[in-house]
């Protein structure tokens, strides 16, 4: 199968994840689409590393994996603060900094 | 001998020290302190004219230098004297009539709460005039220069209580202050051209620098002479510096002070040799100030203000002289000797005088004193045919010379010039004839002033005569002495040096001519004042008497020209900073602010609007990237 067709595939991933990132009010939502993009990027990294014929698409697909892993963890974090706090997990309500 | 000369100026600067801070336990003997000190510093300066003369003419020039003064990288400037025989003119001038001056004023202040500090004041001012001539650069000459303009101020305004002596005193600081200007620009001029200040390197380096420059440093010592000195056109501080104490008009406004305008051109004589349009301007000057105080004086009925206007024209005539070179100089310095002479004896007469008349000064209340006062009358008379240079009196000598001096530069310019001082004399004539008919001749005109208090006119204590006295047989002798085998030329050639001129006609026919003139301003004047009585109330008078009453309308034209103009300049100024400076900052800053109005709407707290702006800058830089690599 053609390789090409997978950067394809991360192409439409990554517009996905930035549309819901976008347009999604939940903050579940949102953090699960930002998750989408990141694996979007990896799986295109991987895609490159076979293309090229080297490893360094893959090391860095493992290393957006542990960043990932450790977003996961604040940011859910973070979201069940907030949940608990406002009742909410809109985005849109969380604008206590706003001027 | 040399460090006599600090001794010089140190003797009258302790006595304003001590008067000044000691406090009122000397309120009772300070006059005699800062009378004694004045005469310490006569006894020094006749000890260094001694000693002086007992050099030959080229050996008599005494420099030495105090300390080291500011010296910064290539910058030096000295404490350091310089008497050679035209400073010890000015010492002995300065020293000889400030010490009678200071005895007078022993018995003119007697009655006054300050006279302390006025003593103080007084010795203050002979310390920096005697500095002003003794020193041996320009820079400290220029410390001399502010110094009797301070002590000029403190005086004017003595009795501060009276307004008008205030305003007078702020004015002549204010004038003055224009020439200090020219003083100080023409020594950086001499810094940046000779690299020194001091009076040696600069006069003999006269010669090689460019003209253009000499004419600018010309130009700008003419002017501050013109604000010392008070003439055309920074004369209009004189008259009201009448305002001061008698004593202080003698001193500082006839015969020290305001001619140090003169003795700085004559010092700087060699810079003006090389500068002729410079020294066109000076003669230019002279001529017009020595016309200019005489019709002024022709007008006055305040006795003071009379002489002060006299005092402004024999400057003039001075200046005239200065400005003519070497053929002038040693005529100018002389005018300037006899001018202290007379000129401080009518000062000190017309004090006298209104010691004895409760302080009126308008000579339309005087008349028919020459009874009552004799001193006075004999002194102040002979200081009268002294000024208006009455044949072997000291005025005719000096002026004599002047006018021949005039005729002498040649072609138009010496006939206008020589006109223009002949004509100066008659008019001296005239209204000095008119001053002596109007106080000492004619009925008593004085009446009881508001109070009721009329005056009964005697004669002053002996320590007012006795000055007047000295200063008399001065105006009678000096000139006679300075004259008899040219003693004076001899005396100040090696350092002034002198040419003689060719006058286009004998200095006989000159002579005779000024006599001519002389007789018929006296005439003319006793036609007016002596033949008939003089009206109390000052009649109408033709233009010219009114114009010259508002003293030729100087402050008139100071006020239309330089008052409103400059109410319009800064008016104009304030418009431009109001539409245009701040104009432009105030713009910006709207813009700045509508600007930033706008982009603050960005912030509208959304995560996703910030998120938009996000991958819109990652598409657009992606964008720009790959078209970089397209091209």
């Amino acid at each position: 199968m053609n390789p090409v067709n997978y950067l394809y595939l991360a192409a439409l991933l990554f517009t996905i994840g930035a549309t819901g990132v976008l347009l999604r009010r939940n903050a579940i939502v949102v953090f699960m689409c930002v998750e989408l993009m990141l694996n979007a990027c990896n799986l295109a990294f991987v895609t490159f590393s076979r293309l090229h014929g080297n490893l360094d698409g893959q090391i860095i697909a493992f290393f957006t994996m542990v960043v990932a892993a450790a977003e996961v963890v604040i940011g859910l974090a973070i979201i069940v603060t907030i949940f608990r706090s406002r009742h909410s997990a809109s985005v849109d309500d969380a604008n206590l900094l706003k001027l | 001998m040399e460090n006599l000369i600090g001794l010089l100026v140190a003797a009258p600067l302790l006595g304003a020290a001590v008067l000044l801070c000691g406090g009122r336990r000397l309120d009772r003997s300070g006059p005699w302190v800062g009378t004694l000190l004045a005469a310490v510093s006569f006894a020094l300066a006749v000890a260094l004219f001694a000693d002086m003369l007992g050099r030959s003419g080229e050996e008599r020039t005494l420099t030495t230098t105090v300390f080291s003064w500011v010296p910064v990288g290539g910058f030096r400037a000295d404490v350091g004297f310089q008497l050679d025989q035209l400073s010890m003119t000015f010492v002995l001038l300065i020293t000889g009539v400030g010490t009678l001056i200071h005895l007078y004023s022993v018995g003119y202040m007697e009655h006054d709460e300050r006279r302390r500090r006025f003593f103080g004041y007084l010795n203050l001012f002979l310390a920096a005039m005697l500095l002003l001539v003794v020193a041996g650069n320009y820079l400290l000459l220029y410390v001399g220069w502010e110094g009797v303009g301070l002590a000029s101020y403190l005086l004017i305004g003595f009795w501060q209580h009276k307004p008008s002596a205030a305003t007078a005193a702020k004015k002549a600081f204010l004038v003055n202050r224009v020439g200090d200007m020219g003083l100080s620009i023409a020594i950086m001029l001499m810094f940046t051209t000779f690299g020194t200040f001091a009076f040696g390197p600069v006069l003999e380096g006269a010669g090689q620098a460019g003209e253009g420059k000499l004419t600018a440093v010309g130009l700008m010592l003419l002017l501050a002479a013109c604000g010392k000195s008070a003439q055309v056109p920074l004369q209009s501080w004189l008259g009201d510096a009448m305002e001061g104490p008698t004593p202080v008009s003698a001193l500082i406004h006839a015969a020290t002070m305001v001619t140090a305008g003169v003795y700085l051109i004559t010092r700087s004589g060699a810079l003006f040799d090389a500068a002729p349009t410079a020294q066109t301007a000076v003669v230019t000057v002279g001529a017009v100030t020595l016309l200019f105080g005489a019709i002024v004086g022709c007008a006055k009925d305040d006795i003071k203000k009379a002489l002060a206007g006299s005092t402004m024209s024999q400057i003039g005539y001075m200046i005239l002289a200065a400005g003519l070179g070497p053929v002038g100089y040693v005529f100018a310095i002389m005018h300037l000797v006899t001018h202290g002479f007379f000129k401080a004896g009518l000062f000190l007469g017309a004090g006298s005088v209104m010691h004895g008349m409760n302080d009126e000064v308008d000579m339309r209340r005087y008349g028919g004193l020459r009874k009552y006062m004799p001193v006075t009358f004999v002194t102040f008379g002979l200081g009268y045919l002294a000024i208006i240079g009455f044949p072997g009196l000291s005025g005719f000598f000096s002026k004599d010379k002047i006018i021949e001096a005039a005729f002498a530069k040649g072609g138009t310019e010496g006939w206008i010039l020589g006109g223009a001082a002949l004509l100066g004399a008659g008019i001296t004539a005239f209204y000095m004839t008119r001053v002596m008919l109007m106080t000492f001749f004619g009925e008593r005109r004085w009446q009881p002033d508001a109070d009721g208090n009329a005056p009964h006119p005697h004669e002053s204590p002996k320590t007012m005569t006795v000055p007047m006295v000295i200063l008399a047989f001065g105006s009678v002798f000096a000139g006679g002495l300075f004259a008899v085998n040219d003693t004076f030329l001899k005396w100040l050639e090696p350092v002034t040096g002198h040419a003689h001129g060719n006058p286009p006609v004998s200095a006989l026919t000159v002579t005779a001519a000024t006599m001519v003139v002389l007789v018929l301003g006296v005439a003319l004047a006793w036609a007016r004042y002596g033949r008939k009585p003089v009206p109390v109330t000052a009649p109408r008078g033709s233009w010219l008497t009114r114009a010259a009453r508002r003293d030729l309308l100087q402050d008139d034209f100071n006020h239309i020209v330089l008052v409103r103009g400059g109410e319009h300049l800064t008016r104009s100024l304030v418009y431009v900073d109001h539409t245009l400076v701040d104009g432009v900052v105030n713009g910006t800053a709207a813009s700045v602010g509508g600007l930033s109005g706008r982009m603050r709407r960005l912030q509208n707290g959304y995560a996703r609007s910030y998120a938009v702006s996000m991958f819109g800058g990652a598409a657009v830089l992606i964008a720009a990237t790959l078209l970089m690599r397209a091209v």
